[in-house]
Order: C-alpha cells, then structure tokens, then sequence
C-alpha cells in the first residue's frame, strides 16, 4: 500500500509537480515569533471560500430581479431543505468577513508589518477591505424587501452627493431614476460577476507578496532558528478557522435572519438602517448637517481611506518591538473608541419598531384564514389546547387530522361536554359562547399535519386584531379573504389605499374621513387598535 | 527502526507532536467539510416541501349538464412552479352520465395531444390530428389513440361540480 502511494505520488509529481509544490509552501520558513495572532489572513481567506461556496448555492435558486429576487428567496427559506441554513451562513459569514478582515488590518498595523518593503502588501490589503465592503454593499440590496430596498435608495443618494463626481456616480449605479431594476442588475452583476475574480487576483497577489517578502519577523528574531509553517502554525490556522466556523454554524442556525415585506418604493413610513458595520457611518452624516453634508459622506470617509493606503509612506520608522509600539496602539484604541461610540450612539437612537412586522422568512399560511379561523387560533392558545393536543402527545389526539373525519357539529359538542361525546374523555369542557365554539371549530377545520407548523406561525398580533376583527363583528359588512359582506369595501388591500394613521383615525370617527359612510364610530383600546391596523395590513392583495 | 525510536525520546516525542498536529488538522477540516457539505447536498438533492393548497375548482351548478351532450367548460387553475403561482386556462369535456353521475375528462387526445371536440351527429368525440375516435364513455372506438380519454377527479359539493387533478396514467399507476 505505501509504496502503492509513494509511486502514484512520483507519477504525479513528474507530470505535475504538484506534490512539490504543496511541499514547498508548506515548508516555507517563517520567523520564530509566530503564533497565534497571525491566523487572520488564512481565517479571512476560508471565510471568503465559505461565502463563494454558499453564495453559489442560493443563486442556484435565485432568481436575480426585482420582484422574483424577493420570491426566489422566500422559496429558499420556507421550502427548500436547508435553505434557511444556507442564506444564515451566508448572510453571518459577510459579518464575521468583514470582522476578521478589520482583525487581520489591526493586526498587521499594530505590529508595524506593514513597513518596508511590504508597503504593496499593505496596499493590496486596503484594497481588499473595499472590496470586502462592496461585497456588504452590493448584497444588501439582494433580498430586494422593504429594508434592502430603502437602505439602497440611501446608499446611491450619498454616492450622488460627491462633489463633482456625484451625478456620474448615480448614473454608474443604476439610480439615476431612483433604485429600480437597473439599479438591481449593476448590484448584482458587481456582486456575483465583479467582485469575485477580481477579490481571487488581489488574494493571489497579496499572497504572493506575503511569501515574496516572509512573514514579518519581530526584533530578536534574527537571533532565533526559523521554523516551517506546517503543522504548528497550520494548526494554529486550522483552530482558529474552526472556531470561527463553529460561531458562524451557531449563528446560521440559531439566529434568525429575518426577510422584511416585499420593497413597497411608496412606503413612506419606513426609517431604513445600514447593516450593523455601516452604522457609524450613518452616525457620522448626523454630525454634518446643510452644506457641510457632504463633508460627513464622502469627504471623510474619502480621507480617510487614503489615510489608510498611506499609512506605510507615514510611518517609516525601523521595526520595534510590538509592546513599544505605542502610538500604534493608542491609534488602534481611539478608533475603536470612536467607531463603538458611533455605532453605540446609532443603536441607541434606532426607534423602536412601532408597527408589528410580519417576518416573511416563514411560511405564512396565516395570512389566508378567515378572521373567524384566525379568531379561533387566539381562543386555541388562551384555552391553552397545546397543552394536550401536540403531535405524539399520549394526553389528547392530534389534532391536524380531526378535520378529516370530524365535521363542525361534532366538534362543538364536543367542546361543551366532551365525555357526553366521547365517552372516558377527560379533557375539561371549553368554556366559550357559540360564536367563539364556532370560530375554534373554523380553525381545527382548517388544520392539516402539512399546515400546522406554518398556522403556529402566525403572530401573535395578527392573532389579537382577528379576534377585534371577530368581536367587533367587521365581517357583516366588510369582506376579508373572501369571506364577509361587501356592504363596506374589501379590506384586502387596504394597505395600497391607506396609511395607517388614517385607518386608526377612521376607527374613531369614520364620517370625518369618508363622508357619507355608514360604518359606525369603533372605540377601541389603543393596543386593539395597533392589532387590528397591523393584521389588516399584513393581509394579501 | 522502533529501537532507533526508543534510543532518541526526543526525536520520538517531536514525531507524536507533528502527529498530533496532522491529526487536528485532517479532523478539524474534516469536520468542517461535513458541516458545509452534508448541508449543501440536502439542499441540492433533496425535495422541495410543497405548500398544500386548494387544487378543487368550483365549475358551477350540476344542473346545467344535460345526460348525454358533453359540454367544453373553460376555467382558470393555478399551478406553483418553485415560487412562482402561474395562472393558466385549462378545460374540460363534461358529460353527465345516463344514472346522473359526472365524467370530466382532460381537453387532449391521448394519443399526441390535439384538441379533439365533440361530434353531435355522430355522438362521438373526433380528434381532427389523425382520426381518433372515442365513445362519450372516452374509450376509444378507432385511430391511433392507445388509450382511452384522461379524466379529472370530480365530486359534487352542495351541487356544485368541483375538478380536482387530471388523472393521467402514470398518476394513477403511481
């Protein structure tokens, strides 16, 4: 078997020398300091692999347009099998990218490694970090829903905004018209067709650079053996890559990215927010206000950018020791001060969600019920049935498969006295008048083993402004989903026609709003209001 | 070889390290390959979950069917292609049978998928491609055609006749 092995080895490295090679880098020689805070540039370069693994993975159900854009990746994540896993990694892993590229830049400027004759790989590196925030950039606006839609509009809005170059910029972003389709096509492109050769030219060069030059030695290393790059310090790599990858996996799994409402371009109660690592940014542009604007949005972080390229044409002070380098660090420290204070400030003034979102990266079966069914959901919880009635529960049936041979009669009697209809039951009886029995039956009816989970979904507030909605007897005039009256409009819809500040003024004073209406006033309490704005809203078209 | 080994415990103890270094390595990548492509495999071979949804659509009052005149019923279905709900026009040759039972059966003859229609004078349904001839019972009487008629799933619901899926062959054989 070895020699087996040893002989294909020799095959391969006559006709390839490929095994050589490898051999050869990975015996490189690197100075004796090395260690552990050198795993940056191998765990940027893995992270950069994993989004071009997983980014290939969406786009083969991606359906790169307005509209289709959106649909296609909420196909991915409510019915293809690990689509939401996958959109997770990929959604994390451009944050914890963008983390560890800033690590690795910390890293190297702290210990002065960018100094002669490695000022191009500093240089590459900057470039790098552009890229890397393109990246952010460009995929934001991918999901295509309310969020990626209004951060965009502000993106190009600040591009268009440089002095002399601005008007070139809007029409070189698509936007020239506002973000619309094309501005979503030269998104894309840069992002899947762009972005990624060039990213792998400047890896390679950057890369070859490092190696063209060795990793940096530290003052006492001349006095020291080198040792070579495999396995200790592979090693080293291998465990950082896998730790990081073990919090991006967490991540990806147990937190939810959530996918916002279709872009609405005439919602014009949405406040949109960057991405976290923009944030300062956005807090920056606070500070300049009239003229001064631009200062805050493009001419700083324009000087400051080629603050960063000219960083090793500043500083050209011979290697100290990294424990001396304190002006460096002092550096390192005020702007990480400033850069958490900004974003710090920026979390703290984001205004609390005032309208209940519906989180459209789950399935949302709910928004098809009828009040009544979705008024039944509300009494299925405050009655507490899950207690019982759960999927392999040994306490009470399951009930995703009642409605194929129990109609709603039986399930009402069933609910008053459920010993009288099914002898030995010991489920106490459920004690609700005939229209809430009527509204639980309605939704039990609707229940299947494929539905359930998605109808468990639904949101609490929709739940509550159904039950309004049911209580206050809507349906005898107006129609939802196809079931009620059409004495009053169709409330499906209503969300295109109205804002929501007139629908809750209308709840109050109808004539003021609609002359000639014959709906009378509602007086409902401020929560009942904000719940049965928010699931009118949600409803479908 | 194991006695050279046992001479020199330092070159010993340098070779376990490097082994155990080779050994985090292979298995930490090892671990994090099966992470990133048990996942990726699921997501590619793995079907879809499909959403349920209605498929019975509503043609109307049975009582408009007269026993023995098939008559073509156009209707609107809608069909989910990934996340795409097309809505697309379809039809069906209704027949109310002698003891008041319904027939639907699919707009195409089964042997290439022309249009076929429904001859009165002949009381035969005739595929105007190559012939084919079928009884209203669907079979068929001659031409090329090697089957009888599709047919839909129909039931009645508050005399209202309702249209479930067409039932080719293979469907029914699956």
């Amino acid at each position: 078997m070895k020699r087996r092995m040893a002989s294909a080895r020799a095959w391969l490295e006559d006709r390839t020398g490929l095994p050589g090679a490898i051999e050869q880098f990975l015996d490189e020689k690197i100075p004796a300091s090395s260690g552990w805070h050198q795993v940056f540039g191998s765990l940027a370069l893995f992270l950069f692999l994993t989004q071009a693994f997983t980014g290939i993975l969406l786009a083969f159900n991606y359906a790169p347009t307005p509209g289709e854009a959106y649909n296609s990746l909420r196909y991915i994540l409510t019915e293809v099998t690990g689509g939401r896993l996958i959109r997770g990694l990929h959604h994390w892993g451009a944050s914890m990218m963008i983390t560890v590229v800033v690590l690795h830049m910390i890293q190297v400027f702290v210990f002065g490694a960018y100094k002669k004759p490695r000022e191009t790989t500093w240089l590459l590196g900057v470039a790098l970090l552009l890229l890397t925030l393109t990246y952010g950039l460009t995929g934001y606006l991918l999901p295509w829903d309310n969020r990626a839609y209004w951060g965009t509009v502000v993106t190009t809005k600040i591009a268009g905004s440089a002095p002399v170059v601005g008007q070139y910029m809007t029409r070189l972003l698509g936007a020239a018209k506002g973000v619309g389709v094309v501005t979503f096509a030269r998104f894309y492109s840069v992002h899947v067709l762009l972005l990624p050769p060039v990213t792998m030219l400047l890896i390679l060069a950057h890369v070859y650079l490092v190696r063209r030059h060795g990793v940096t030695p530290q003052p006492g290393d001349e006095a020291l053996p080198k040792k070579p790059f495999y396995p200790v310090q592979v090693f080293k790599d291998t465990v950082a890559i896998f730790i990081a990858f073990a919090i991006l996996f967490t991540l990806a799994v147990a937190a939810k990215v959530p996918l916002e409402q279709l872009a609405d371009p005439t919602d014009t109660t949405y406040i949109p927010r960057p991405e976290w690592y923009f944030l300062f940014l956005f807090q920056t542009l606070k500070l300049f206000e009239g003229p001064l604007e631009v200062v805050g949005s493009t001419v700083l972080p324009g000087l400051a950018v080629l603050a960063l390229a000219a960083v090793p044409f500043i500083d050209r002070g011979t290697m100290v020791k990294v424990t001396r380098r304190t002006v460096a660090i002092s550096f390192v420290v005020l702007a990480g001060i400033g850069w958490s204070g900004l974003t710090a400030a920026a979390v703290m003034t984001t205004p609390r969600e005032a309208v209940a979102q519906v989180d459209y990266s789950a399935p949302t079966d709910w928004i098809q019920l009828s009040p009544e069914e979705m008024a039944g959901i509300a009494y299925f919880r405050e009655e507490s049935c899950a207690s019982c009635h759960y999927t392999g529960s040994s306490l009470g049936p399951d009930l995703t498969r009642t409605a194929i041979h129990k109609d709603a009669a039986w399930m009402i009697r069933h609910f008053r006295q459920p010993a009288a209809v099914r002898p030995g039951s010991t489920m106490p009886p459920v004690r609700l008048d005939d229209a809430q029995l009527n509204s639980l039956a309605a939704f039990l009816l609707k229940l299947t083993p494929e539905n359930a989970s998605a109808l468990a979904n639904a949101p609490d507030f929709a739940v509550r402004g159904a039950l309004v909605y049911q209580q206050g007897h809507c349906a005898a005039c107006h129609m939802v989903n196809g079931v009620g009256m059409k004495v009053g409009p169709a409330l499906n819809g209503l969300s295109r026609r109205q804002t929501r500040s007139w629908v809750d003024e209308h709840f109050d004073n109808p004539q003021k709003l609609s002359p000639g209406s014959i709906m009378p006033p509602y007086r409902f309490s401020e929560a009942d209001k904000r719940n049965l704005t928010a699931y009118l809203f949600a409803l479908p078209e | 070889m194991e006695e050279l080994e046992s001479a020199t415990p330092g070159a010993a103890a340098a070779s376990s390290r490097r082994g155990f270094f080779q050994i985090g390595i292979l298995g930490l990548g090892a671990a994090i390959s099966a992470a990133l492509g048990l996942p990726a495999l699921a997501y590619l071979l793995m079907p879809p979950k499909t959403r349920a949804q209605a498929s019975w659509i509503d043609l109307g009052d049975v009582d408009r069917f007269a026993a023995g005149s098939p008559v073509e019923v156009a209707f609107r279905r809608t069909r989910t292609d990934a996340w795409k709900v097309i809505s697309e026009k379809d039809t069906a040759w209704v027949v109310k049978r002698a003891d008041g039972g319904i027939t639907a059966f699919g707009p195409q003859c089964t042997h290439l998928g022309c249009a076929y229609h429904w001859d009165d004078g002949r009381h035969e349904f005739v595929c105007p491609c190559h012939s084919s001839l079928f009884r209203i019972d669907g079979t068929v009487i001659s031409g090329p055609a090697p089957r009888p008629l599709d047919r839909y799933q129909t039931k009645l619901e508050n005399g209202k006749l309702m249209l479930g899926r067409l039932e080719t062959p293979n469907a029914r054989q699956a």
